[in-house]
């Protein structure tokens, strides 16, 4: 079996959630505070909507699309929010502009719904990450696999999605791995074609492992 | 005079491992591993009652077998004291504020005197709610980490009341709150931790199908027939008339049971009014079951809560709403007002169902029980989110990476 020469290091990240001191009633607030809220705040309410809500595959691919549907009940708007793929992003500031022209085009197209009230206010809150690594690192696949089935739902979400901010390849630190240390590239893109939001994270990481055991039997 | 609360070690780390699964326990271990003796102090005011008691009960013993150097303190005062600790939480929950303006003199009179006989001195420094609030005093340069860990609505408080405690809440690092809707505008940063429970608690734990049907059955309730449930001490503010309009409503389509469980009627004139009212609205239906339970009732209220089809919580106003918790952690379909902390739990057709009346209560009560396997997967969704959030555990993990945070250790 292949030896790598970098090591795969399993970390782990566990997030406060600070209170932003920011909040929006009415979409007009919301087109507001998405131009002034923290890039911390961004990352909260898109990368980490799913990590806050492991267990589901449905409504939640952020918080904004969320919160546009059921406090607003602007379902259209909250699609296109929904539509937005943090995969397609390099960075929070593409992502928050995207968000912002959505909903400043709906609100200027829709004048007299941009003042309307909202059932329920949102409220800003940014994710402060403290990394740590874990006792686990692989220098093979099988170890690598051994790892994967030892991962807490944060820290698979720190390696395979919140990653693709901090190598801004559009990948993750799976596939980036076997990719770059086994020379494993047809893995490592059926890796990274795995769909974050119709997948739960646990039914995501269970893909992963079964696709790195098809490769160890192979 | 202040005490150092010993700490209780019959649970330990291990046995939540069946509960969390080995990845979530051994990553808490791993945050700890980096504030191995570092010291820490919770200070509160009262060692047993009451939810923030409650909670450091279970959490001290897991920070300090996770390897830091805790200490629980309590501080203590005269009746006079917690009278007035008494008026200043009423007070901040918004009502009207009649104590003396002796009363702010008496309070810091107090805070010294446990000043004196307390060594604040550990790098992290924890005061829960108002009544040690002034304990800052004794904060000297660099002399640790404070933070005010507030359990209480804040969003409308009495101004006179607020108005004495913030410049003591602003000499803080930062403070938590348990929703930022519940938060003030203060100038350190604010960070959101919300409440638990412990599932291995008696409230809590798993439950032999045994016990919970002869616990039903102990009561007059039928374990065979439909139970629907509210948890609550009997008050207006709870909406118990509320909650039998709504029973009312959905049995004209289902044969079904009601329960109300709650205590605080017995010592409470208040509580003995609205369980009167509650009585006369229920008239003599063989159907509502309404229990005032003791304060030790945690076995009963486990076992009622497990034996429901159906949690209600029909609050007019809440704080967190930790019945709601409980629910969701037993996996079972709850029905709840979107007030207060319930939005934080309750997502909308996703982890339980959110009403806004009597009759939107019994529509989605009617809705559950028409649809058993949604309301199946409304609890499991439920529990698997109360897992993620609102174990004591998860508050354990939250303290632990504001302790690591601070010290700008990572």
């Amino acid at each position: 079996m292949k030896k790598a020469e970098q090591p795969f290091q399993f970390k782990t990240v566990s997030y406060l959630m600070r209170i932003a001191n920011e909040m929006a009633t009415t979409l007009a607030q919301l087109k507001q505070g998405l131009e002034t809220c923290s890039d911390t705040s961004i990352f909260n309410h898109t990368f980490q909507t799913l990590s806050h809500h492991p267990f589901l595959t449905q409504g939640f691919s952020n918080d904004f699309a969320q919160w546009v549907l059921a406090a607003c009940n602007r379902p259209e708007l909250a699609e296109h929010l929904a539509s937005l793929d943090i995969r397609d992003y390099l960075s929070l500031a593409e992502l928050r502009a995207d968000l912002k022209r959505l909903v400043s085009e709906y609100c200027e197209q829709n004048p007299q719904q941009a003042d309307q009230s909202a059932f329920e206010p949102f409220y800003f809150y940014e994710a402060i990450g403290v990394e740590v690594p874990l006792q686990m690192e692989a220098w093979t696949l099988q170890e690598f696999r051994d790892g994967l089935g030892k991962l807490s739902h944060a820290a698979f979400h720190f390696h395979f999605i919140a990653s693709r901010l901090r190598l801004q390849l559009r990948t993750n630190d799976f596939s980036y791995w076997l990719e770059s240390c086994l020379d494993l590239g047809t893995l490592a893109r059926h890796v990274n074609r795995i769909d974050i939001y119709t997948n739960t994270l646990g039914s995501a990481l269970q893909r992963i492992i079964s696709l790195v055991e098809k490769e160890l039997h192979s | 005079m202040s005490e150092t609360m010993p700490i209780p070690l019959l649970i330990s780390l291990d046995d939540y491992t069946p509960v969390l699964g080995e990845p979530e326990v051994t990553e808490l271990r791993t945050l700890a591993s980096r504030l191995q003796m570092r010291t820490v102090q919770m200070v509160n005011s009262t060692a047993m009652g009451g939810g923030v008691a409650e909670m450091l009960n279970r959490l001290v013993p897991i920070l300090q077998e996770l390897g830091l150097a805790i200490r629980w303190e309590v501080i203590t005062g005269g009746n006079d004291f917690y009278e007035i600790t008494k008026a200043f939480h009423n007070a901040l929950h918004g009502g009207p504020y009649t104590m003396p303006p002796e009363s702010f003199d008496t309070f810091l009179a107090y805070n010294e005197q446990n000043l004196l006989r307390l060594q604040m001195e550990a790098e992290f420094i924890v005061i829960h709610d108002p009544q040690p609030v002034a304990l800052i005093r004794a904060r000297r340069d660099h002399s640790g980490h404070w933070i005010w860990r507030c359990h209480i609505d804040l969003s409308h408080p009495n101004p006179t009341v607020w108005g004495f405690l913030e410049p003591w809440v602003n000499r803080y690092d930062g403070a938590i709150f348990s929703s930022a809707e519940f938060a003030r505008h203060l100038p350190a940063p604010q960070y959101l931790f919300y409440p638990s429970i412990d599932p291995l608690s008696e409230k809590n734990r798993e439950l032999e199908p045994e016990l919970v049907r002869s616990t039903l059955e102990r009561f007059g309730i039928d374990p065979q027939r439909t139970v629907l449930t509210q948890i609550s001490r009997f008050d207006r503010l709870k909406d118990p008339l509320g909650v039998v309009r709504a029973f009312q409503i959905v049995k004209r389509y289902f044969d079904c049971q009601l329960v109300l469980a709650g205590g605080g009627a017995s010592d409470d004139p208040e509580g003995e009014a609205v369980l009167a009212e509650v009585r006369e609205a229920v008239g003599n239906d063989p159907d509502v079951h309404i229990l005032n339970l003791p304060p030790w009732s945690a076995t009963e209220i486990n076992a009622l809560q497990r034996g429901s089809t159906v949690i209600i919580q029909k609050s007019l106003r809440e704080g967190f709403g930790l019945t709601v918790t409980e629910g969701l952690w037993k996996s079972k379909p709850v029905v709840a007002s979107a007030v207060g902390g319930i939005p934080l739990q309750i997502i909308h057709k996703h982890t339980g169902l959110l009403a806004h009346s009597v009759e939107g209560t019994a529509y989605q009560i009617r809705f559950l029980l028409s649809n058993p396997a949604i309301a199946e997967r409304l609890g499991q969704q439920g529990r698997a989110y109360v897992r993620e959030h609102f174990l004591i555990t998860s508050s354990a993990k939250r303290y632990l990476t504001l302790f690591l945070h601070l010290s700008g250790k990572q």
